[in-house]
């Protein structure tokens, strides 16, 4: 498994992952910059991405859509605010209309991705932090399902506990 | 953890320590259920499911309105979720993207090893 460590930080609401991948840097960056390979990434299985605008640069906009297994569809935008090809770049990830209107109501997360070169492959950072518990709580609301079942798993975790 | 805290920890494993309140919670979890539909599933009477809901409402993980002659019963998710778990949840959704990087990158026909 690529992933080598995992960080929650309860106090300020940040998720922190390393993963390693047996790629150069500037391979797992393209991953990024080819709005056709961050599509076949970004949604879970049941929940495809789409990807309509790309513009990976600074004050740039990512924009994409999910469907789901109705034909529901989850519309959301990245707002790029800093990049350093291949090493890094930052962006608030929100959630729009399907005009890709950013939805106000919503909230925003900070997301900042690192990748270094380390042992021949790639040492990838993600770092995500959201600006409250509500906010948190609506973004897992807002059809990012891939954990969909584990509100109900954590029954049995809060009573194994 | 406060008193106040403790209280309702107290409440919520209370609620949770019995079998066919998890399940009942499972159920409403899923989808709002109406209490004589809950009682339908189980061997016991419709007061003792009853009474199993009014539990779990008290501890705050379910709640109850009216419609007609019927009370609906549907859970809150947010009451079983804490700010641990809901990043244990995100983290999940981070995992699933970076195994299909991992796929993606192993799947390029030009890789060398």
């Amino acid at each position: 498994m690529p992933v080598t460590d995992v960080q929650h930080d309860l106090d300020n609401l940040t998720l922190a992952i390393t993963a390693d991948f047996a790629a150069p840097v500037e391979r797992i960056w393209q991953v990024y910059a080819d709005p056709r390979q961050l599509e076949k990434v970004w949604g879970p299985p049941t929940h495809p991405a789409t990807v309509v605008d790309h513009d990976l640069t600074p004050g740039g906009r990512v924009t994409y859509y999910m469907t789901g297994p109705e034909g529901d569809k989850h519309a959301g935008y990245w707002l790029v605010t800093a990049v350093d090809e291949p090493r890094s770049f930052s962006f608030d990830d929100g959630f729009a209309d399907l005009d890709f209107n950013p939805n106000p109501a919503l909230p925003v997360s900070k997301n900042v991705y690192t990748f270094t070169a380390h042992n021949g492959g790639t040492r990838a950072t993600y770092v995500g932090r959201y600006a409250s518990a509500e906010a948190l709580q609506q973004v897992l609301d807002m059809g990012i399902v891939e954990g969909a079942t584990s509100a109900i798993n954590q029954i049995d975790d809060l009573v194994a506990s | 953890m406060s008193e106040e805290g403790d209280d309702r920890a107290d409440a919520l494993f209370h609620a949770l320590a019995d079998r066919t309140r998890r399940d009942i919670l499972r159920r409403v979890l899923a989808g709002e259920h109406s209490v004589s539909a809950l009682a339908a599933k189980y061997d016991m009477s419709f007061a003792a499911v009853q009474k199993h809901v009014a539990v779990l409402e008290k501890a705050g993980l379910l709640t109850k309105r009216r419609r007609g002659r019927e009370q609906l019963a549907s859970g809150d998710v947010e009451a079983v979720r804490s700010v641990a778990s809901m990043l244990t949840e995100l983290e999940q959704v981070w995992r699933g993207r970076i195994a299909r990087i991992d796929l993606l990158i192993a799947s390029d026909p030009d890789q060398e090893d």
